[in-house]
């Protein structure tokens, strides 16, 4: 029982990582594909944690869907402000 | 026409690239003998019971300097590209955040704070360790200067806190050539109470100082990103 249910979690996870990252792929908003870019991270994250991996899912969490995604949108920012002058 | 049977061919042999690694895994019936020899001798050698801190900060620190410094490499060459605007544009005005965000930031950040140093003090008991430590620290600063944009830190502050610790792992590493086993060696501190919260060695002070390098790394990044938007 709490095989299948561990096993259906991390295909659901999986499956939403996907699913994030296609819409990272061809969405036409840039705000929100970097916001599923950052989704595909934080799902990567509990898929971490489902595999027993917490030491990476932290980092994960912390580096690659929080610090990365504002990266993006700084540089975001930066280029409007750019282009507007 | 051309490209796309390009693409259409890199994903074919993508494709046949994942599934020959699928087809052929056979998960390890037991651990491998380096694996095998981390679990058996955490404890006795290390006295961690995180064994992947145990790896990290000591089997495998020269690793863990070599990412650090990476790390740094980033920080400096961000601040050497990203140069700050000497003369803060007097028209620029930041748009103030929203309520919701500056008044929830006050209240979160130094909860996030004290994560972050709870996962660096406990690196060698529970999950996480300096670096995941270093980067929730940085997090909270990202927080602040999301609330407020106009907010400015100390550079010369963080720049401190940066070398002090970079020196220190280093001289930590030192220390063990000369009184213990060799660069990085755990047995420079008794190994203490197993489970203890100052135990395993020098493993939280290498915790320590590592999450705080990481942190004021990212700091600054995020710092000079920040900076370089009144240019």
């Amino acid at each position: 029982m709490s095989l299948s249910l561990s096993l259906a979690l991390t295909l659901f996870t999986a499956l939403a990582m996907l699913g994030c990252a296609v819409v990272a792929i061809f969405a036409r908003a840039r705000v929100t594909a970097v916001l599923a870019a950052g989704l595909v991270s934080l799902f990567a994250s509990v898929l971490f944690v489902l595999l027993a991996a917490p030491d990476v899912a932290m980092t994960e969490a912390a580096i690659g869907s929080g610090l990365t995604t504002f990266l993006f949108f700084f540089v975001m920012g930066r280029i409007r402000q750019e282009g507007g002058k | 026409m051309i490209r796309k049977a390009f693409i259409a061919l890199a994903l074919l042999l993508f494709g046949v690239l994942f599934a020959t690694l699928w087809a052929g895994y056979v998960p390890d019936p037991a651990l491998n003998r380096t694996a095998a020899y981390y679990a058996a001798n955490a404890k006795p050698e290390i006295g961690a019971p995180n064994i992947v801190t145990a790896i990290i900060i000591t089997w495998r620190g020269l690793d863990t300097l070599g990412e650090v410094t990476v790390l740094f490499l980033t920080a400096a060459i961000v601040g050497m590209v990203l140069v700050p605007s000497r003369a803060r544009a007097s028209g620029v005005v930041f748009r103030p955040a929203g309520e919701l965000l500056a008044t929830g930031a006050r209240m979160i950040a130094p909860l996030v704070v004290l994560l972050g140093g709870y996962v660096l003090a406990n690196g060698h008991l529970t999950p996480g360790g300096g670096f995941q430590g270093g980067a929730i620290l940085a997090s909270a600063v990202l927080l602040m200067l999301l609330a407020d944009p106009a907010r400015r830190f100390g550079h010369k502050l963080i720049g401190r806190i940066e070398s002090a610790s970079g020196v220190t792992y280093v001289g930590l590493g030192l220390l063990g050539m000369l009184v213990a086993g060799g660069f990085l060696d755990n047995s420079v501190l008794p190994l203490g109470r197993f489970g203890a919260m100052l135990s395993a060695g020098i493993i939280p002070l290498i915790s320590a100082v590592i999450g705080l390098k990481v942190g004021a790394e990212f700091a600054s990044i995020l710092m000079t990103l920040e900076e370089t938007e009144d240019a």
